[in-house]
């Protein structure tokens, strides 16, 4: 589209001209995805965050052991590459990470420990990113007291320390009816989306404001669009650079809220079904190995490696996704 | 100006408020109480009951609990003050002890900083003055010597610190430096000596140092492209009085908006690590009570830190306003 109107203005008064498309036809999605591609770190990053996906997802199929079973008698046997431990312990190879104190397979655990953690970072995201996306939209198009109300409102949210808040939910509902569902989980969800869905709002909110002046929504209107469709059809396409970007930086601080739970005993309840679907998280794993922490430091290792590396893959990829979106801001983070 | 001041500051209290009123409900709904209700267990006799309630006010309706929580309560025909002059009333654990006594009142004949608040308080001073001692040199060079090594490596550095949380790092530096070279014990006997500090206040300080160090380099790469830097060099001052009277002071601004929220987040940001590492602290105070499901403990240190997070937040606007004269805030 520059392409095109630069050449109309290069041209000389008076004089017709035909417009050719030289280039194979674009739009911002393709452009942006092709700049993410040609990022190194944020292509490292995707990488990463799809091997810790499959692996969630396929935990069941990847595990050497089952995570639950205990092995008598191999308890708190070292990883492979440690050769004795201070109470004269080997590695067996047979399990790549050791044994922790009830001699369960550390790696089967930390990999159904992925399960949890995407889970967490990916599903909350996905209702925020719906929720606030349509909340904004309407805010910001609709605007009034409504949207006098939700500013209001995420200022208290933004000012409401959101940690402290996460915390004592988990503690009052943990033994209520929702917060046994899912293991759990369903109440973190739940927490989770109702700090997080505020973030969105205001950011979509901002776009749509500077977007409704915009010609081409003008344009929409003239010919009879209804409200819904300019706001679904032609601001919402225009806004998903940020909020993908949001997406983004979102999934990781969902990860570390989950680390810090489950580090506080406050995450999954641990199950009692030996093929239950989310067994372990990288959080509660960190608290086993925190207890631990003298005989046997190397579990805390692994979820701390894990969460490290999805963490460090989403900034990277959230860095690309930026300089994709806006060139003209490359470097400037 | 001023007018934006006040109602920045009047905005503290409809949030404090909720977040005491959203705490206090929340717990209020917890299970459990001053004793255990689970019926399998030994059952306190209703009399002890009564008067249990009567101690921690349980017998009142709840909007009652609730004002005398937070404003305060006529008992005796005597008014005692509630959360807003400090009193976070009685611990459910800990017997004849108030939250604020827990967590402020240091052990006997020591000062003041030997009480919980007061480790936290100084270890987040420690890890501070590490985080601006070492964040702002190192985002100067880089910035001196943009698109080199140096450059590179402090940015991924940087990347790192930003975006791992704290406690995972912690749990690197202690595999490496506790559990493999054996430099440091992972929980210190004691800790009157100031080299077992070290550890706990590189791990706090690490997220707040890569920001530093970010932020300042960024700043100091805005400076370098102002005409005034230009036309010191072309006055011909040395290059060194160019650097530290031109460029650096100028670009100092926005990192030190940046460090008063840090400092805040330091002391209320620690409560993992300090955990991990056994620290004697608030934050580990209130990880404690969250284990015990000592509901007032918790209540109280979250209404704490909840104050502490919002003058924070407060005070980046205010100290943006006073330090950068560019900056007109229009109501």
């Amino acid at each position: 589209m520059a392409a095109t109107t630069d050449l109309s203005k290069s041209t000389p008064p008076g004089k017709a001209v035909t417009l050719e498309v030289t280039s194979p036809k674009r739009d911002l999605m393709a452009d942006a995805f092709y700049r993410l591609m040609r990022n190194k770190a944020a292509v490292a990053g995707m990488v990463v965050i799809f091997v810790f996906l499959m692996v969630g997802l396929f935990a069941n199929f990847i595990v050497p052991h089952n995570p639950l079973k205990i092995n008598a008698g191999k308890g708190f046997l070292p990883p492979v590459w440690v050769e004795k431990t201070t109470s004269n312990k080997r590695p067996d190879p047979n399990f790549l990470l050791g044994t922790d104190t009830l001699g369960r397979d550390v790696l089967s655990r930390t990999i159904y420990g992925a399960r949890v953690s995407m889970l967490v970072g990916f599903l909350p995201t996905a209702i925020i990113l719906v929720v606030g996306t349509v909340i904004g939209l309407v805010s910001g198009y609709v605007g009034g007291r409504l949207d006098n109300l939700l500013m209001r409102f995420t200022d208290v949210v933004f000012a409401f320390p959101d940690l402290l808040f996460f915390i004592i939910v988990m503690i009052s509902l943990r033994d209520t009816f929702i917060g046994t569902l899912l293991n759990g989980l369903f109440l973190l969800f739940v927490a989770l989306a109702i700090v997080n869905w505020v973030g969105v709002a205001r950011i979509v909110r901002g776009q749509v404001l500077s977007l409704k002046e915009k010609e081409f929504v003008e344009a929409a209107r003239c010919i009879g669009a209804r409200d819904s469709r300019i706001m679904f059809r032609h601001i919402l396409p225009n806004s998903l650079g940020p909020i993908i970007i949001t997406a983004a930086v979102t999934i990781p601080n969902m990860i570390i809220v989950e680390a810090i739970l489950g580090y506080l005993g406050l995450g999954l309840r641990p199950p009692t079904d030996p093929n239950a679907f989310f067994i372990t998280s990288w959080g509660a794993l960190m608290l086993e190995g925190q207890t631990a922490i003298n005989a046997q430091p190397w579990l805390l290792l692994s979820p701390a490696i894990c969460v490290a590396l999805v963490v460090l893959a989403f900034t990277f990829l959230g860095d690309g996704l930026r300089d994709a979106f806006d060139p003209r801001m490359k470097g400037t983070s | 100006m001023t007018g934006y001041l006040i109602r920045r500051f009047l905005w503290m209290i409809p949030v404090l408020f909720t977040v005491a009123l959203v705490t206090f409900l929340l717990m209020h709904n917890a299970p459990g109480g001053p004793w255990d209700r689970d019926p399998s267990a030994r059952q306190v006799d209703p009399n002890t009951q009564r008067v249990l309630n009567e101690y921690y006010g349980l017998n009142k309706p709840l909007w009652q609990q609730f004002t005398a929580y937070v404003f305060g309560d006529i008992k005796n025909g005597k008014f005692v003050c509630g959360a807003i002059c400090g009193n976070l009333g009685p611990s459910y654990r800990m017997r004849g002890m108030t939250i604020q006594g827990y967590l402020f009142d240091p052990p006997e004949g020591k000062p003041f900083w030997y009480s919980r608040f007061g480790y936290s308080l100084r270890l987040a001073v420690i890890a501070m003055l590490l985080a601006v001692g070492i964040g702002i040199p190192i985002g100067i060079i880089s910035a001196l010597k943009q698109n080199t090594m140096i450059d590179y490596l402090s940015l991924f550095i940087a990347t790192v610190g930003i975006s791992v949380p704290n406690f995972v790092i912690a749990i690197f530096l202690i595999i490496i430096f506790a559990s493999m070279l054996h430099w440091v014990s992972i929980v210190p006997r004691s800790w009157d000596q100031i080299d077992v500090w070290i550890l706990p206040a590189v791990v706090l300080g690490f997220g707040t140092l890569a920001r530093t160090t970010r932020y300042t380099r960024a700043s100091m790469l805005e400076v370098i492209r102002q005409d005034y830097v230009r036309t010191a060099r072309a006055k011909g001052l040395r290059e060194q009085l160019v650097i530290f009277r031109h460029m650096i002071k100028n670009a100092m601004i926005p990192v030190v908006t940046l460090l008063f929220p840090a400092f805040a987040g330091l002391i209320t940001g620690s409560f993992i690590i300090e955990t991990m590492l056994g620290f004697p602290g608030m934050g580990r105070a209130y990880v404690t009570a969250i284990s015990q499901r000592d509901y007032s403990m918790i209540m109280g240190t979250t209404l704490i830190y909840g104050v502490l997070i919002v003058i924070a937040n407060l005070s980046v606007d205010i100290v943006y306003v006073f330090l950068d004269p560019r900056i007109r805030l229009t109501d």
